[in-house]
């Protein structure tokens, strides 16, 4: 399949480099020489130089054999003329363009008629989402919704206090007094499939597959249950902050940012009369200790730099605030920065590749396709969400009998009217949904690739 | 440095290398010459034992590569494929020594088609296959061979392109499509597709078959072993005409095939570099034409030798149809010019390289310019699009690493104390990677006539040239080498 990537930012190269290794012919435009040649010679790709939304440049890169336009330049307006020309040279041609101004949310939907565009993606506004359902369910850190938000894999760190640490898994079920799986380890910057025999340390994070219903019994077993989360504690006012805050003042939270800018923090306040808006350095902790930081629930971090938030979260975590959040937008999370206590951290780029590459991989195979793609351990494991259809092979046989690829796992089968995880003799038939998880090298396209052949 | 990648595409390689010895062998077994088919044999045998023992060495490389490695690797390669194609000459004896084997199997590499033989009928056609084939696959690329067609080559790891750009002569190499493996099949299929053309017009005009595809390998590869003492004096005009057409062919930039397939003509049409290298091909042809009117019978034959031999120089193939040595002082002149522009970046040719050298002269024209207005700002365009600075100082390094080499083979050459004519154009020829050279290495004659020591230094020229220059200059280089 041939995919153009227009714009070779970080959100560019990231799209480059796991498209690439899965095998695709790839065409990145940029107007910067010098980028392109550095990413010519990581990946194998071809760069064309110039304005992605001319014609001509357009059709250096072969628009009109491509089947995938993907926008991503740092402007929403190139975005879009990009993909309306493309359009234009190649009407088969699918499209993809980043939208980020929050004064073009309201109407994207409508955007995707006018300018026949198949997806738009926003990383800030998904970033909000990801923070505002970490702020829900504060014991975590990373939670991924699947089967319309019925199965979750919620991330958790095993610290010394913990009921887990050093049990074996074989005993999870009478810890945590409820069906749950877990379906990955993270120690030590590895990613495990543990068995049951597997004995969690202080350190580990837990990768833990749980029904929706299983979820606070899971939460309180664990000790984990903390208070709701009231007041919150913005640090910085960039567009995370604006679709975060309209989301939380929604669920009646008391929202603070704090944003340097004089002038967004006129703007911030016009847009959102319902939060306090504080004028000032968030990276002061007299600051910080004036807005109350102590007395907050949840502190989120979101500056534009990735040290200042890693900072103020440090900051954060030494005051005992019970929930905290970091933006990293560079910093891919790596074992460094696991020792470090940033609470969960959310990385806006990432969702959005997430979701183009499940579109991705969609269009590659119409049906039978993943419906959601996660990457969770530090990317280097990924859960899918298939739905099982009349193609799929081993339907009704017990999973016991199945011969599965290594380091896959079927983490749960969602039925059309309950959830369950899973035991040996658990069967799916056309209808159900499974999770699969596996480790990155396995490349799953499609349900069937499960099974080892 | 990744000592063990390098191991590994060496162990790919020479297992390739001994694939394509296969057919030279049958060659030999099907004439019934039994030393041929020993050398064939031992050749063979020892190139696997070798590509075992780097396979074993490097069974768990790690898969990472970078400019460095991508140069060493071209570099080294082809020393040690040329080592292991000169064992059949040497086992079969019908080139008993090692440094004069050596010469014609670089020497057919590089495509240069300077040869020491001074009978060449006298070999088997096994050899004569094998002296050929090198030609053809040293034309294009070995390593692009192994990028194309070797099986389970990664997809989507991109130092591979340090390897294609190592390899193929240019100032600015680029892919045509996406994928390397996939530019690199490309490249490989039009070279199938216009070899199997030029034999198939060379056997309608009568020529034997084995003659016409060690013709055609010569030519595609832009090589110039001839098969024939007289090289192609004594063929047809007809073969001749078409020696000469298919020999312009394949001088050209191979993407413009790519791109004539796309039917983008006017891209072709309008590229600068196609036009500077048929501009020069016109003009040298009716200059030598004015020049060497009378030396001929007919003005038919007068064009004809002069667009052969004119063609032949500049795509650096090396065929002859005549003892260009006899003619006027100021054709050879043009003979010599021709030998050092070369043909077009991205061909089988070598040379400079009408794209460098028109990158250069435009960069010359700027610094004019600047002299005279200190203040004027202007950028270097080729095809109506800005060349990288960086291009630029590269094809001025080229040419700066390429006369200080020249100059230095002449001076270590002159020690065997022949005509300055002959060690002068005998290091451009063997450099360019053209074959004959004037006076005493002059086309009815050899390179048999120099010394071990020239004969080292020749050697070294046809890879520097072939390769240009960097990928063997960095072997002598000591941060080349220094664990990173």
């Amino acid at each position: 399949m041939n995919i153009i990537i227009a714009g070779n930012g970080k959100m560019g190269s990231s799209l480059t480099r796991q498209l690439s290794s899965e095998g695709y012919s790839i065409t990145v435009i940029d107007s910067n020489a010098t980028v392109l040649e550095s990413i010519a010679n990581d990946y194998d790709i071809m760069t064309i130089q110039g304005n992605c939304a001319s014609m001509d440049v357009l059709l250096k890169a072969n628009v009109e054999s491509a089947d995938l336009l993907i926008a991503v330049t740092n402007q929403d307006e190139t975005n879009l003329l990009c993909c309306v020309t493309a359009h234009v040279l190649n009407p088969d041609l699918h499209t993809i363009a980043r939208i980020r101004n929050p004064d073009y949310s309201e109407q994207v939907y409508k955007m995707h008629e006018m300018f026949a565009l198949n997806m738009t993606v926003n990383p800030e506004r998904q970033a909000a989402k990801e923070i505002e359902s970490l702020l829900k369910y504060p014991g975590f850190l990373r939670r991924d919704t699947f089967a319309k938000g019925r199965v979750e894999i919620v991330e958790l760190r095993i610290d010394e206090n913990s009921k887990l640490c050093n049990q074996p898994l074989s005993s999870l079920h009478s810890i945590t007094g409820c069906k749950v799986l877990i379906c990955a380890v993270l120690r030590g910057g590895t990613a495990v499939t543990p068995n049951g025999n597997f004995i969690l340390q202080e350190n580990d994070r837990i990768f833990v597959t749980a029904s929706i219903d299983n979820i606070s019994t899971l939460l309180e077993n664990l000790g984990l249950i903390r208070r709701e989360v009231k007041k919150v504690l913005i640090c910085g006012g960039g567009r995370i902050s604006y679709y975060l805050t309209q989301k939380l003042i929604k669920s009646r939270m008391d929202v603070t940012i704090i944003e340097k800018d004089f002038a967004r923090c006129e703007y911030l306040s016009e847009k959102l009369p319902e939060a306090t808006i504080v004028h000032g350095d968030a990276s002061r902790q007299s600051l910080l200790d004036s807005e109350g930081i102590f007395s907050s629930d949840a502190i989120v971090s979101l500056t534009g730099l990735d040290e200042q938030n890693m900072v103020i979260s440090m900051y954060a975590s030494t005051c005992d605030v019970p929930k905290v959040v970091t933006k990293l937008a560079h910093l891919e999370s790596s074992p460094m920065l696991n020792r470090l206590p940033l609470g969960s951290t959310v990385n806006p780029m990432q969702l959005c590749c997430n979701t183009i590459i499940r579109y991705v991989r969609a269009l590659r195979n119409q049906t039978g396709a993943a419906l959601s793609v996660h990457t969770i351990a530090d990317n280097q494991v990924e859960a899918l969400e298939f739905l099982v259809d009349e193609n799929t092979k081993h339907c009704g046989e017990p999973l016991k009998n199945l011969k599965l690829k290594r380091n896959v796992l079927i983490a749960s089968i969602v039925y059309a009217t309950k959830t369950e995880i899973l035991s040996g003799d658990s069967i799916f038939q056309p209808g159900d949904t499974v999770i699969v998880v596996t480790s990155r090298q396995n490349l799953i396209n499609k349900f069937n690739d499960v099974f080892e052949e | 440095m990744n000592y063990k990648m390098i191991a590994r595409f060496m162990s790919r390689i020479l297992l390739m290398e001994a694939a394509f010895m296969l057919p030279a062998l049958i060659i030999s077994a099907v004439d019934g010459v039994g030393d041929a088919v020993f050398g064939f044999v031992c050749g063979i045998l020892i190139t696997l034992a070798v590509s075992a023992v780097m396979g074993l060495v490097s069974r768990n490389a790690q898969l990472k590569f970078y400019a460095r490695e991508g140069l060493i690797c071209v570099g080294l390669s082809w020393i040690v494929l040329s080592i292991m194609g000169c064992l059949p000459f040497v086992i079969s004896g019908e080139i008993p020594f090692f440094i004069d084997a050596l010469f014609e199997t670089v020497s057919g590499f590089t495509t240069t088609g300077a040869s020491i033989l001074p009978e060449v009928e006298k070999l088997s056609r096994g050899i004569l296959y094998w002296r050929s084939f090198t030609h053809w696959v040293g034309g294009m690329g070995v390593l692009v061979f192994l990028l194309a067609f070797s099986p389970g080559g990664e997809k989507g790891i991109g130092f591979t392109m340090h390897l294609l750009r190592a390899e193929s002569p240019g100032p600015d190499i680029g892919k045509l499509v996406p994928h390397i493996k996939d530019t690199a099949k490309i490249l490989y299929i039009l070279y199938v597709i216009i070899t199997l053309l030029n034999i198939l017009f060379l056997v309608l005009g009568k020529m034997p078959f084995f003659e016409a595809i060690c013709t055609a390998f010569g030519a595609a590869g832009t090589g110039g072993f001839g098969i024939k003492n007289d090289s192609m004096a004594s063929y047809s005009p007809y073969i001749q005409n078409v020696c000469t057409v298919f020999m312009l062919l394949f001088g050209v930039n191979f993407s413009c095939y790519y791109l004539v397939m796309l039917r983008h003509f006017k891209s072709v049409i309008k590229d600068e570099e196609i036009r500077m290298y048929f501009g020069i091909v016109l003009v040298s042809i009716i200059l030598i034409s004015l020049n060497i009117r009378g030396l001929y019978p007919t003005l038919e034959e007068t064009i004809r030798h002069a667009a052969f031999q004119v063609s032949s120089i500049i795509t650096t193939t090396g065929f002859a149809t005549t003892d260009f040595d006899l003619w006027p002082s100021f054709s050879k002149a043009i003979i010599l010019c021709l030998m050092v522009v070369g043909a077009c970046a991205g061909s089988t040719g070598g040379g400079l390289k009408c794209g460098r050298a028109l990158l250069i002269l435009k960069s010359l024209r700027r610094n004019i310019h600047q002299a005279l207005r200190p203040n004027q700002v202007q950028v270097v365009r080729n095809n109506g699009r800005r060349v990288d600075e960086r291009v630029l100082r590269n094809a001025d390094a080229y040419l700066a690493a390429y006369v200080v080499i020249i100059i230095a083979s002449f001076i270590i050459v002159s020690l065997d104390g022949f005509s300055i004519t002959t060690n002068f154009s005998a290091v451009l020829s063997c450099f360019n990677n053209i074959g004959p050279g004037l006076d005493a290495v002059g086309p009815t004659c050899n390179f048999s006539i120099y010394s071990v020591l020239s004969k080292l230094v020749l050697i070294a020229d046809m890879l520097a040239g072939r390769l240009e220059i960097f990928p063997i200059l960095v072997l002598f280089s000591k941060s080349s080498w220094k664990p990173r």
